[in-house]
């Protein structure tokens, strides 16, 4: 395929709801056998630009500019035409393929009525054999397997293959991969991203990859084009992009992506707080087992783990979906129940005292959530959900709390006067910060933070880190850190463990176990954390 | 398997609840029916006689017994000539229609499960097509119909609906006879003419509440990831329109058995205004008599019907949905580290 193959070209592509202005002036190309990177923050409008193209806006939305697929305008055509585009010459992958089928329906039906439009494919036997056929060509071992089961029994990574496989079905010139492999675990990413470059190199489709991911960007892109607020920040080819960006915004968006190998040696650097001799450690998990029950049949979610943190020190937990890191968590936090072993706060086994002292115990922990959207009651103003913890723990000072939720939220870098607003006026990255400042402020000497950057963009991500480190060393308090984001555990901890299916990995110092892991599985983890710019060192930049 | 049998044992268990639970009111009501039997003057020795006829004259834990048994095998009240012989499953002897119950309410079951079943028919049909056909568009002008007729039609008696029908339709244009039963075997033209007003009037009350959940539903249906894909895919709106409403049917095979089994235990007040001798009807005359034993045992059949409606809904909940047979299993986890397959390998 030669160069310049213009596949899809949007031009001045403008989106518009009620009286906002969405997306204003959008110029794109994509060439078939290229992929093409539309990167941005939420809210950037990236997805609109990309579902406006096909006629997937959403209701009320004005689409004005240019669209043309191989010369094709397809700005301003009727619902029908745009759906018969779709149907023969477009295929789209979503993000959250849990939820991207219907759960009542199986593979094989889906595709029935896929076939039937795509291909115009029907009877029983062919459309059996074509499904075969796509769902084989996406690396499904079992075809047969896949197309008989329902999405609940399908795991991510096989559900996305099964998606990109519908999309493949007629043919498509052009794939539109939005956010792909955002709810995946890295291994399963890798594999995903793989199977788009060699569906890119075999098909001579070209792909409009969206995403927010610089790290997938530089794992699979040809050219990128940046998008902030719905304008175009910067556009050029992979290699222009990374080594040489122009624009401040793209810079930001570059520095703010974790690097695992610069925070694990930048992390062996710091060195960690003094423990007090003779002073127990904040928490001390020994023999832990957590095994759940479901109709007589026993899942075990954690498996005879162990770990320690001293006052003072972060502990990072990380292992991929269904590891059993957030159980862990909970676990200490005596929200589920343990089937064996010990756990102790301060060298206090809250499980084994009275009500009253074990009431006391557990106000020793403060813990955030992955969801500040969710964790913050939206009728109540930012202080009194801060000050919560105050009340529960029934040592509220009237009036002393006005004071205590101000220095809460300077400590995570608010102005005081946040203290009087609703959760709906403070962004993302801002709720993040309070929902850390409430578990600080009665003074625990123990933090969870069950994934509490996961659901923020990079930029804000990376702030919220340096606020979360701050308060940490300033409060003098232990850290239990959960998280599947490596390149983040390495910044941030001064332990690491390494969770797979509940049972310990490795476990050691974050140098350690990151810069010099010992057990295959840490290693292949770690191969799997997509890196911007990767590519840049091979030789040939371009994908074969 | 196994949760199968554990719901239909649970409904059993139901059953005998409630028949019990009925059974009381012979003991709570001050009506004695020995003493309307007996005649005036009534003896004190003929009230006795009337009693041990009844079976009455045991005490409360024996005359259940006996009861129960009856259901099972058949009973036999008095004794020698006079002996009055109920046939299994005897659900008592009722001494003001001198018939046995069973009897009685195997004559009116035919009139009421005529009623119920074209009912249902009607209003999960009106009720699911016009809340698709609302929620296809929202805020347009038929779906603010279909709204403002589903609250009209929530809100709406029986009484006054079915009054309205019989005046306007029957009585002032003739179009349709006003009231009684024709029986299905003697010319079904002339059953269903009988009982077109009774099932639209029935559809038109119960039918708002399918249209609302189905608009509200569907709705929310259609903005879901799976509604996106298909629609990314190409498939037509109607095809995803069936895609949502498959995702509705076990809210709507809920909703269906509970006014299945309230249809088929008797629609009182419907059946009282078009002159229909079904169940209700039987019910309300026996309750305005003090007819006890019709009372328990019309009470009786109507929770058996509305106890296996629920239950074929539980059965079948699971297979319209095969994440409750799979008692909501955990999602396979991605097998790691993922092997790649030859292909990728060569790539």
């Amino acid at each position: 395929m030669s160069d310049g193959d213009e596949l899809l070209t949007l031009a001045g592509l403008h989106v518009e709801i009620g009286e906002r202005t969405i997306v204003s002036g959008l110029d794109l190309s994509v060439q078939a056998g290229r992929i093409t990177a539309l990167v941005g923050e939420s809210g950037s409008g990236k997805s609109i630009s990309a579902m406006s193209t096909i006629g997937l806006q959403p209701p009320g939305a004005r689409v004005a500019g240019s669209a043309r697929l191989r010369g094709d305008e397809l700005v301003g055509r009727s619902a029908g035409d745009l759906r018969r585009i779709r149907a023969r010459r477009v295929g789209t992958v979503f993000q959250e393929p849990g939820r991207s089928l219907s759960p009542v329906m199986t593979v094989s039906a889906v595709f029935r009525d896929v076939l039937a439009v795509r291909e115009d494919l029907r009877g029983r036997e062919r459309v059996r054999e074509r499904t075969a056929e796509l769902l084989a060509a996406v690396g499904l071992p079992d075809p047969g397997r896949t197309a008989g089961s329902y999405p609940h029994e399908l795991s991510g990574g096989e559900l996305q293959r099964v998606i990109i496989a519908l999309a493949l079905a007629g043919d498509p010139e052009l794939l539109i991969a939005d956010e792909p492999t955002t709810a995946l675990d890295v291994t399963v990413q890798r594999g995903i991203l793989e199977l788009l470059r060699r569906i890119v190199a075999e098909r001579e489709v070209g792909v409009l990859l969206i995403t927010h991911d610089m790290g997938v960007v530089g794992e699979i892109a040809d050219t990128v084009v940046v998008l902030k607020d719905g304008a175009v920040r910067e556009a050029g080819t992979l290699r222009q992009v990374l080594t040489d960006p122009q624009d401040t915004y793209t810079r930001e968006l570059l520095t703010a992506v974790p690097r695992l190998e610069e925070s694990v040696a930048a992390r062996a650097q710091i060195v960690p707080p003094e423990v007090p001799e003779g002073a127990p450690p904040a928490v001390r998990v020994e023999g832990l087992s957590v095994e759940y029950r479901r109709r007589g049949a026993s899942h075990r979610a954690l498996d005879d783990v162990s770990l320690e943190i001293a006052p003072g020190h972060i502990h990072g937990l990380v292992g991929e979906s269904g590891s059993g890191k957030s159980t862990w968590g909970k676990a200490i936090a005596g929200l589920v129940p343990v089937t064996a072993g010990t756990v102790e706060l301060d060298g206090v086994d809250p499980s084994a005292r009275g009500r009253a002292e074990r009431r006391r115990t557990y106000a020793r922990l403060g813990m955030v959530f992955q969801d500040p959207a969710s964790s913050l009651n939206p009728r109540r103003t930012i202080g009194w959900s801060i000050a919560e913890p105050l009340h529960l723990a029934g040592h509220a000072p009237r009036g002393g709390t006005e004071a205590r939720v101000r220095e809460a939220l300077e400590l995570v870098q608010l102005p005081g006067s946040y203290a009087s607003r609703l959760p709906h006026e403070l962004s993302g990255g801002q709720r993040q910060r309070v929902s850390i400042a409430r578990a600080l402020i009665h003074g625990p000497s123990l933090l969870i933070a069950d994934e509490p950057t996961s659901a923020l963009d990079v930029t804000i991500q990376a702030h919220v880190i340096d606020v979360l480190r701050e308060a940490i060393a300033g409060a003098e308090l232990a850290c239990l850190f959960i998280s599947h984001d490596l390149a983040v555990v390495g910044s941030l901890a001064d332990h690491v463990t390494v969770l797979r299916q509940g049972r310990v990995v490795e476990q050691g110092p974050t140098a350690r176990v990151l810069g010099d892991p010992r057990q295959e599985y840490t290693r292949n983890l770690l191969a799997s954390v997509p890196d911007p710019e990767r590519r840049l060192h091979e030789d040939d930049p371009a994908p074969a | 398997m196994s949760l199968a049998l554990q719901r239909i044992a649970r409904s059993l268990g139901v059953l005998v609840v409630v028949l019990t639970l009925t059974y009381a009111i012979f003991y709570l009501t001050p009506v004695d029916p020995a003493l309307r039997m007996c005649g005036k003057p009534c003896s004190p020795e003929d009230l006795e006689a009337a009693r041990g006829f009844m079976g009455f004259d045991t005490p409360w834990w024996n005359q259940l017994g006996t009861f129960f048994l009856g259901i099972v095998a058949g009973r036999t009240y008095g004794s020698a000539e006079a002996a009055v012989q109920c046939a299994a499953p005897c659900l008592g002897y009722s001494f003001q229609y001198h018939q046995d119950v069973t009897g009685l309410l195997a004559e009116r079951f035919p009139i009421t499960l005529s009623i119920a079943l074209g009912a249902i028919v009607l209003q999960s049909v009106l009720g699911i097509g016009a809340g698709m056909l609302a929620a296809r568009r929202p805020g347009s002008l038929l779906d603010r119909v279909v709204t403002a007729l589903s609250v009209v039609s929530a809100s709406a008696p029986a009484f006054v609906v079915g009054l309205l029908a019989v005046v306007v339709v029957s009585l002032r244009l003739g179009w349709l006879p006003s009231g009684g039963y024709e029986p299905f075997l003697d010319g079904p033209v002339e059953w269903a003419r009988h009982l077109i007003l009774p099932w639209t009037t029935l559809a038109f009350i119960y039918g708002g509440i399918y249209a609302r959940l189905v608009r509200s539903s569907m709705i929310e249906q259609l903005g879901l990831d799976y509604a996106r894909t298909a629609r990314a895919a190409g498939l037509p709106e109607r095809r995803i329109d069936r895609y949502a409403l498959r995702n509705l049917a076990v809210p709507l095979v809920t909703l269906i058995a509970l006014d299945v089994g309230a249809l088929l235990a008797g629609a009182v007040i419907t059946e009282r205004i078009f002159g229909l001798p079904g169940l209700g009807a039987l019910l309300l005359d026996a309750t305005s008599t003090a007819d006890l034993p019709v009372i328990v045992g019309a009470t009786f059949l109507g929770s058996l019907l509305i106890v296996l409606a629920n239950l074929s809904a539980d059965l079948l909940r699971p297979v319209l949905d095969k994440r409750l047979a799979d008692g909501g299993r955990r999602r396979r986890h991605d097998s790691t580290p993922s092997a790649p397959t030859p292909q990728e390998t060569a790539s």
